[in-house]
Formats: C-alpha cells, structure tokens, sequence
C-alpha cells in the first residue's frame, strides 16, 4: 500500500517563488484588499483600499524590476520570467498605479463597493502578467480569462447608469466570442502539433513539415481573430467605442491602455515563438488586418465629438501600427513594438487623465466642446492633453514621433515598406481629429453665447450669484491633475531622451528568440 | 575659437521658456534678448566662417538615440550659413515687432515665437537626415500654435489645412528618410545611420533614389509652397498674425529651399538628374502662376503670398538648373527674399492701419501724401522685391538665370517673363496703396520712431547687401558646388556654354600676358594660368577691386571696353557675373 502510494506520488514542479513574485504581489494585494473592503469604517474603504492598491501595484512593480536580467521559465515551462514580461509588467503597473489614482475619488469603486472595484482591478492585472509570460497555450488561456473577466465587471460598475451597464454587457459578450475563437483556435494549434508548450510546437512546426496542414492553419487563423478581439483590431474593432465610452473613465483608461499592451504581447510571443515556422502564412495576414485597421481606425475618429469614443477608434488605430511590429517578426520589430507600446501607454494615460479631471469638473466633460478655452483657463489640464495628442499624432519630440520612427525603420527593414507608408498614411488622417482637440483648447475666443452648453445637459454645480460658470468650475482632484502632468512630461521627456528606453526594449526584444 | 553651435539653437529656446514663468511685459523683453544674442552669435559665425575650407566647420556630433542610428550632428557650411544669419535676423526683428503690440496671453506667444527660432535654426543646422527631419515637422507646431491662439478670422480651418498639407509632405519625407537611412545601410551591412556623410558615402539605387526624392520634393514643395501644392496658402496668409507670417513666408519657406540642396542634390544624384526637367518646369509655373496670381489680387497680403510663390519658383529654377552658378544665386536670392519679406510684412501692417484695418489695396491709396518717409522706405523694398538693378536680388535672379541658361536656355527664357512680371505686380502694390486717389477710410500718417527702429535697419540692409552680395557669394562657392557635382557628373556637362570658350581665348588676347585670367570653358572656373587647371577660386582670396572686372558682350561673347552698354561685369576671380559697380547696364539680360 505504502509502495503503491510512492509511486502514484505526483513529483510537483519546481516552483521559482522569486520569479513569481510581481504575480504575488498582484494575487496577495487583490486578497487583502478584497478583505479590507468589507470593514465599515468609510476612511478605510475610501482611503485605505485603494491605497494598498496602490502598494500592491508598487510592490509588483518593485519585484519587477529586481527581477530584471533573470530570463528563466516558470512552472516547468507554463511561463516564462523574461525581460518581454517584466518589461511589459512594468506598464501594466504604471498603467495599474495611474487607475488606481484616477478612481482615487472617482464616482466608479462609490458605486460598487471600493474593495471589489480595486480587488477585480489587481486581478485583472495579475492576468496580464500571465498572459504575457504564458509560454503555453493553456496558461495562455488562462491568463486571458482572468484579465478579461474582471475587466467585464469592472465596466459596469458605475452601477446607476445605463451606459456603463450596457457596456459591461456588451463587453461581457463580445469578449467571450473572442475567447472561444481563440480557445478554438489553440485547439486546432494543439491537434496539429501535439503540444501545448510554445517551444515544442515551434519545434513540431519545424521538423514535422506540418506548416501546410489545414489543421494548423486553421488554428492560426482562428487565434489571430481571437487575439484581434482582445486587441481591437478591425474588423473586429465594433465593441470598442460602445464599451470605452460606456465605461467608467478611469476603467476605460486601465482598458485602452493595459488590456491592448497585454494583447499585442502576447500576439508577439505566440507568432514570434510559437508560430515563427508558419511566418509566411501569418506575415500577409497580419500586415492587411493592420493595414484596415489603421485605416478603419483612424477614419472612425473623424468624426467623433465624444473625447473618449474618439480615442477608442484611435486606440484601433493604434494597435495597426503596433501590429507592423508584430509582422516583421524580427529583433527590430520587436523592440519597436514594446518601445511604441510604453509610448502609447504613457500618451493616453494623459489623455485619459485630463479626461476624468475635466469630467469632475462639468458633467459633459467628455464632450469636445467642454475644452473650449481650457488653453488660457486651465494650462495644467491643456497641456497634458496637448502633448498626448501630438504624441499620438507623431510630432516630433514627441515619445509617439520616436516611437513611429521605429515602427516605420523596423517595416522598411523587414521587407514591409509598404506598411511603413500604411502608418503614415494613418497618421495623416489622425491629423484631422488630433489636431481638432488641440484647437480647440488653444482657441483664444470663449464660446460664443448659444453654444455655450448644449441644451438638455444638467447644469453642473449650483451657480452662485454673479458667479461665472467657468469660474465655479469644481476643481479636479489633485491626483488626478499628477497623473496628467507625470504622464504629459513623460511624453516629452521619451521623446527627447528615448535611449533608455530602448536598451530596455533592446533587451526585451532580445529574449525572444528565433525571430527572422 | 570654439563657438558650440548647440548654445545658439537652443539660446531662443531657453528664453523663451524663462519668459514664460514670468509676469507682465518681460516674457516680450526676454524674447527680444533671446533673439538678439542668437543674431549676435550668428554674425559672430559669418565673421569667424573660414571661407577656404572645405566641409562642415564648428561640427558638433553626439550619438542621439543609437538604436535607431540617429545623431545629434550640427554643422555650419557654406550653404546654411547665410540662411542661419537671415532667421536670426528676421526673428529678431518679427521679435521686436511682436513686442510693438499688446498680445493676450504674450506669455505663450513669445514661448511658442522662441521654440520656432529654435526649430528652424535645428533644421538649417541638422547634419543628421533623421534630426533634419525632426527640426523640419517640429518647426510647423509653434505656427500652429501661434495661428490657432492669435490668428485671423476662419482660423482653425485655414490652419488645420495648413498642418494637413505640411504634415502630408513631411510624413512621406519621414518614411522616405528611413527608408533611406535603412536602404544605404543594407548595401555596407554596417547598422542603420543616418548620419548625412554616411549615406551620400554608401549611395541608393537608381530605383529606390526615385521615390525617396519624390517623397522628399512633396515635403519641399508644400513647405515653400510651390504649384501645385499651394492650396493651403491663400487660407493660411490671411489667418496668420503678421509677425508670425512674416517669418513664415520669409525664413520657413527657405529651410524647404535649403532641403533640396542639403538633401535631395547630394544624396539622391541620379533622382536629381532624372527630375530636373520636371521640378524645372514646376518651378516655371510656380513663377507664372504666382505672378499671375499676384497682380490680380486685391488683398496686400495675398499679392506677397502669391509673390513668394513666383520668388520661391525661381529659387527652385536655381536649384535645379544643377549647376554651381545656379545654386549660389538660389541661396542668395534665399536671403534677398527673406530680406524683403520682413519689411513688406511690416509696410503691409503700418498700410493696414492707416486703411482703417483693411488690408484690401482698394481701401488704400494715397497714403504717400502725408507719409514721405514710409514711402520711400516702401519704395525701396519694392525695387528690391521687383530684382531692380543695383539690389541683391537682381544679382541673384541674374544668376539663376545665367545657371539654368547653361543648362535648359528654353526655360530659362520663358522663366525671364517672370522677372517682368515682378516688376508689374510689385509696382502695383506700390501704386495703389501709396498714390492714386486717397481711399475713404485712409487716415495716413508717417512712421513713428518705434515703427522706424525695426524698418529702417532692415531696408539699410536691403541696401547693403545689394552693394555688396560679394559677402555671401564667397562663402557659399564652396559648398554649392559640392552639393550639385554629383548630379552634374551624371547630366554631363552644360550645354548651352554661353560663349565662355570664345570669351576665354579673346580675353587672352587683349590682357597683358601673364595677367590674362582664363576660364574653363566646362566650369566656368578661371584656369590657373601657371597649372593649367582650374583654380580654386576661393584660394585666391579677397574680392577683386572694382577695376579688375572684365566685361563681356553677352550676344557674341566677346570681350568689350569697361562702360560699353549691355556688357556683363564678370568678375576674373571667380569667372562669374557680378555687379558692375561703375554703369548699372547689365540689366541688358532680361529680355
């Protein structure tokens, strides 16, 4: 019996408790907030959850970067604890801490329960470090499910207002035909190899001489489409602009930034890795869905009069450009990719910060027209906002100037050039609407009486007499004006002095290997 | 003397961020001092500019973002170092202008006046394709800026089209820079640089060089503009403050010029060579159409705006007449332009004024009675704006033309019409503003001391340089033939000679022996007589005195008596043209 029990003794992988620890932090940090929720006392609901939030994220991104430098697998190679994953950690923790601090007194984590808000917030985050890191398709799944998931929730937690359960709903289900496509398309990959693990089916797809079976290519197909969902990528790009205007500010802010950073990392490491053998298949592919969606993306945004829809289409815009990254499949594209990622996190974190400060101060905050004069009014909240969109329009000195400079040299080097002129061609068009907001802020003339508020809209807070409406304009709260003026000089500042950040992406880029 | 040329690109910069934390009126001092070191610093260089060397001088390289292979190389040469004077200048004067007047919110004005400065300077000075192109779009933003806060009616849409232009232009210009950047490297298997010197040493195909140059004329072409990529011009002139326009139409359509000399030439010789006729021939159209344009407008400000189009056009016909003369006149006719341009703006303001605002020259009209000294300063800007004969603009039309003589005479005779024309759309300005019947809401009155602090040492410039455009000319020789060389070798030689040869063995004839210059009939160089080879003319040094000219029948070629009407100055240190300083008979060339 004892001998019989021996040998049935399943030997447990070695664990890396060290490399696991940004993904600790991230679990142990959703627990204890989760816990700390439930206390009555209104100081430690309001103030004390988001605050070990705030540290949880801190810890993971310290662990982070203690971390750098270690390129090992995890969990006998389900994940792989490389400089790609805690690069791309490292954003989903600037992306976390700035959420964290734009929904400080936002009305969204008041509405639901302060510690769920900020316990699905750090779950969702510790599921993108998964997903990144996954070096196999189950964790791959995995680590999708739990971003997503809590990200459904979270869309819907402005629990009064039909729009954001509309786009909980809406997300909810859009997000799960994505995931089953996806699921079903690892299937397939799984039938044609025979493995799970990214290295062995790259290995099958060299030796095998399967790179033409219809069962493997099906497979692909089906997780580009599923990965394209994740990513907005157009033609599946629909859910975007609903869900983003729908959903809390802050929450759509976390969504645009950390949930595309997290879907075009690991569409780097599956293709890159896993799929590189069948490049030739993906390549085309992948390079005209990013040539419709630069296109569909940035011709949404037109006409867009809703700040926050116009940046969704732009996020669809965006992730074409990054695609071209993805296409190359070389160290360039890689390094381009993850470069452009950090500058497109730092962007529209911006924008999105400037957009919940101004949203605290008038209820059409999102509304183009509510810039109008914020130039002249209110510099501290122009200005973030003016160098989020040149950066996202590609001026130069700007983190997005430097950022398409790379995308463009990686396509021209990888045989793609006509992608690169694709990213230009998109960037010409998003001069229509980029330009539009910046225009409007910087506009010397106060709104022409009659068009002042449209009508219909609740006024804001109570005028007093003889008071300017402008001038009652509630302040925005100071974290949240930080978060915008950190982010706007980040912009800047990556934009004039970028070399740091492309060792690091040097170094991200180089820890996937077996690119073309 | 070590001059870092990093302190001058960034001193406008640098102020106007200071004036910006600072209240009242001293962000508009601050920007004044700005802009007067940097002139200060400029002048400094053209002084200290060693005209007998080759290459770049005060070379400033640093490796700027190495994983893309982007330096941070600023360099000054024969070919920017006028331009970089003429910004510095012009800047300080729109500087002072701006300051004339009550600007809200003048904090952001200078600040956004101060980073233009800098990024135009940045272009002029960027040794690096890739740092070209960040200077070349990041020198739209302040004007974008500026136009969008303190600009004219129909405002945002005149400069949302202008931006979209612009930015068209530079956006193919940025995946055609990359593209050439990766292309040269591919070639070396070195890593990608896009350092200037590096590129042009390891050379494009003949097929990428085609597109790549196309991309780039499109940057170059929207900038200055040129037909018939002008379409955002009307809108953008009338929405723009004066101040701003003046430096728009003065200094940034010249660093598009500038491109095509610092870039397209040298780098992409073949392309060059395969759309001279084309880019001639938009050049030709450009004059046509801006003249045209010009004399049938009403509104002052679109007469210079369709004015600058024929003026930039002729710049081009220089350009790519491909050819030595042709290129120094394009430069110097860069900085005559942009010489004028500032005071016409500045006349066009004091106009307005005493019009009742209107800028229409119909409202105008008669505003020389009661302003003597206005008009004379306004007379003498349009003789120069017209290429009269004793200013630098005549010398540098005269040899754009005598360049592309050389090479295309067809066009070079059709081209001519446009300095006629110049004459009738300028003298038209002059005349319905200033003479003719006294309009209704003209309320003239003559300058005052503060108007004439900033017009008169500028018009005193006009003048100056007109008497002695010998001081550019010098120091651009150098480079000007280095960056057409390659294009030419592939064009062969010009055809159209001019009858240099003959000149050549007659001017042997009738000098004294020994002191006989002669000219390489190819060159247009004067040979060395001891050698046998063409001399370098800048190692001969200082300009010759007014005596040593030689002068020439331009119909035979032959050498005639100094004073002979219709003869051509031409000057046997350099074998080119010149003003002749004794009899102002040379205008015997424009048809």
């Amino acid at each position: 019996m004892t001998t019989l029990l021996a040998q049935a003794k399943i030997e447990g992988p070695e664990i890396d408790w060290a490399g696991l620890s940004p993904l600790i932090a991230l679990i142990g940090g959703s627990v204890i907030v989760l816990l700390l929720g439930l206390f009555r006392a209104r100081p430690v609901r309001e103030h004390l959850v988001p605050f070990v939030a705030l540290a949880a994220i801190g810890a993971a991104l310290g662990l982070t970067i203690w971390q750098w430098g270690e390129n090992v697998d995890l969990i006998r190679g389900a994940m792989r604890l490389d400089d790609l994953t805690l690069a791309l950690t490292g954003l989903f923790c600037a992306a976390g801490i700035a959420t964290v601090l734009l929904s400080w007194r936002h009305i969204a984590p008041r509405e639901s329960a302060h510690g769920e808000f900020y316990s699905l917030l750090l779950a969702s985050l510790a599921g993108m470090v998964v997903l990144v890191g996954a070096t196999d398709l189950i964790t791959l799944f995995l680590g999708l499910e739990l971003l997503s998931i809590p990200l459904y929730v979270l869309c819907a937690t402005e629990m009064r207002r039909e729009g954001a359960l509309e786009s909980g709903l809406k997300y909810l289900i859009i997000g799960s035909v994505g995931s089953a496509t996806l699921l079903f398309g690892t299937a397939f990959i799984y039938g044609a190899a025979g493995s799970t693990n990214f290295a062995e089916i790259a290995a099958a797809i060299a030796d095998e001489g399967i790179s033409d079976s219809a069962l493997l290519l099906t497979g692909v197909g089906l997780a580009v489409i599923g990965l394209a969902f994740k990513a907005s990528v157009a033609p599946f790009h629909q859910w975007t602009p609903d869900v983003y205007e729908g959903a809390p500010t802050p929450v759509t802010a976390f969504m645009a930034v950390a949930t595309k950073v997290a879907a075009i990392g690991i569409t780097l490491r599956l293709f890159d890795v896993a799929l590189i053998g069948v490049s030739d298949v993906w390549q085309p592919a992948i390079a005209i869905l990013a040539a419709i969606t630069i296109i569909v993306g940035n011709v949404g945004a037109l006409g867009q009069s809703s700040l926050k829809r116009m940046l969704a289409y732009s996020g669809v815009a965006q992730a074409g450009y990054l695609l071209a990254g993805v296409v190359v499949a070389s160290q360039a594209g890689v390094e381009a990719a993850v470069f452009y990622l950090a500058a497109y996190t730092v962007m529209n974190l911006a924008a999105f910060a400037v957009i919940v400060a101004r949203q605290a101060q008038r209820p059409d905050g999102d509304d183009i027209g509510a810039l109008r004069g914020l130039g002249t009014e209110r510099p501290l909240l122009a200005w973030p906002l003016t160098l989020a969109m040149l950066g996202l329009a590609g001026f130069p000195l700007t983190a997005g100037f430097i950022g398409k400079f790379a995308l463009i040299q990686a396509s021209v080097e990888g045989d793609y050039t006509w992608l690169g002129v694709m990213i230009v061609i998109g960037s010409m068009i998003s001069l229509g609407y980029y330009l539009k907001v910046v225009a409007t802020m910087w506009m010397t003339s106060s709104p022409e009486p009659g068009e002042a508020k449209p009508a219909g809209i609740a006024p804001g807070p109570p005028v007093m007499a003889g008071g300017s409406p402008e001038a009652d304009d509630a302040r925005a709260p100071w974290e949240v004006v930080l978060v915008g003026g950190v982010f706007g000089l980040l912009i800047l500042a990556i934009g004039v002095y970028p070399q740091p950040l492309f060792d690091l992406a040097q170094d991200a880029a180089a820890s996937l290997s077996g690119l073309l | 003397m070590t001059l870092h040329l990093s302190i001058m690109l960034w001193l406008p910069a640098a102020f106007a961020l200071l004036g910006a934390l600072l209240p009242g009126k001293l962000p508009g001092r601050i920007a004044i001092l700005g802009s007067l070191l940097t002139l200060a610093y400029a002048v400094v260089y053209v002084v200290d500019f060693d005209t007998g060397k080759d290459g770049l001088q005060y070379l400033t390289d640093e490796a700027w973002i190495e994983a893309l292979g982007i330096n941070y190389k600023l360099g000054i040469d024969g070919l920017n170092l006028f331009l970089i004077l003429l910004t510095a200048l012009l800047w300080f004067g729109a500087t002072l202008w701006a300051n004339l007047k009550e600007w809200e919110h003048a904090r952001t004005f200078f600040l956004w006046l101060g980073i233009g400065e800098t990024a135009v300077l940045g272009a002029l000075l960027a040794q690096d394709l890739a740092l070209f192109v960040v200077f070349f779009d990041l020198m739209l933003v302040p004007f974008f800026f500026i136009t969008v806060g303190w600009g004219g009616k129909d405002r945002v849409p005149a400069v949302t089209k202008l931006v979209i232009y612009t930015l068209v232009g530079s956006l193919l210009m940025l995946t055609a820079a990359v593209a050439t950047g990766v292309l040269a490297a591919e070639g070396t298997g070195n890593p990608v640089d896009f350092d200037l010197s590096v590129i042009q040493a390891s050379g494009l195909s003949e097929g990428s060089q085609k597109w790549i140059f196309l991309f780039f004329a499109a940057a170059f072409l929207v900038k200055m503009p040129a037909v018939p990529l002008h379409g955002w011009l009307p809108d953008g002139y009338s929405a723009m403050p004066l101040p701003a326009l003046a430096l728009f139409s003065g200094v940034l359509s010249k660093v598009a010029a500038y491109g095509f000399l610092r870039i397209s030439l040298p780098l992409f010789p073949d392309a060059a060579a395969d759309f001279q006729e084309l880019m001639l021939i938009l050049a030709l159209v450009s004059i046509l159409y801006g003249s045209v344009m010009a004399f049938s407008q009403t509104n002052a400000r679109l007469i210079l705006g369709y004015s600058s189009i024929a003026q930039l056009g002729f710049i081009t016909l220089g350009i790519f007449a491909i050819e030595g003369t042709g290129a120094q006149g394009a430069i110097l006719q860069s900085v005559n332009h942009g010489l004028v341009t500032l005071p016409a703006m500045f006349i066009l303001a004091l106009l307005a004024a005493r019009a009742g605002g209107s800028e229409d020259i119909r409202d105008m009209g008669g505003i020389a009675f009661k302003a003597p000294v206005l008009a004379v300063f306004f007379v003498i800007t349009t003789f120069a704006l017209l290429a009269m004969p004793g200013s630098s603009n005549f010398v540098g039309e005269f040899l754009i033309l005598l360049g592309v003589f050389k090479t295309q005479m067809a066009i070079a005779i059709i081209a001519s019409i446009g300095v006629v024309l110049a004459s009738v759309y300028a003298l038209r300005l002059f005349i319905r503003a200033m003479h003719n019947r006294v309009g209704a809401d003209v309320d003239s009155r003559d300058l005052s001391l503060a108007d004439g602090v900033i017009l008169v040492p500028v018009v005193l410039l006009i003048i100056a340089f007109g008497l002695y455009p010998q001081l550019a000319l010098e120091r651009g020789e150098k480079a000007t033939a280095a960056v057409v060389a390659p294009a030419r070798a592939i064009l062969g030689e010009p055809t159209g000679n001019y009858g240099l040869a003959e000149e050549e063995a007659e001017a042997a004839a009738e000098e004294p022996a020994g002191a006989a210059p002669q000219i390489d009939p190819t060159t247009g160089q004067p040979i060395d007589p001891a050698t046998g080879q063409t001399a370098d003319p800048s190692a001969q040094g200082a300009p010759p005195a007014g005596g040593e000219l030689i002068y020439v029948d331009p119909t035979s070629g032959q050498q005639v008596a100094p004073g002979t009407p219709g003869a051509i100055a031409i000057d046997p240190a350099t074998g080119q043209p010149v003003e002749d300083p004794a009899a102002g008979a040379v205008n015997e060339v424009t048809p």
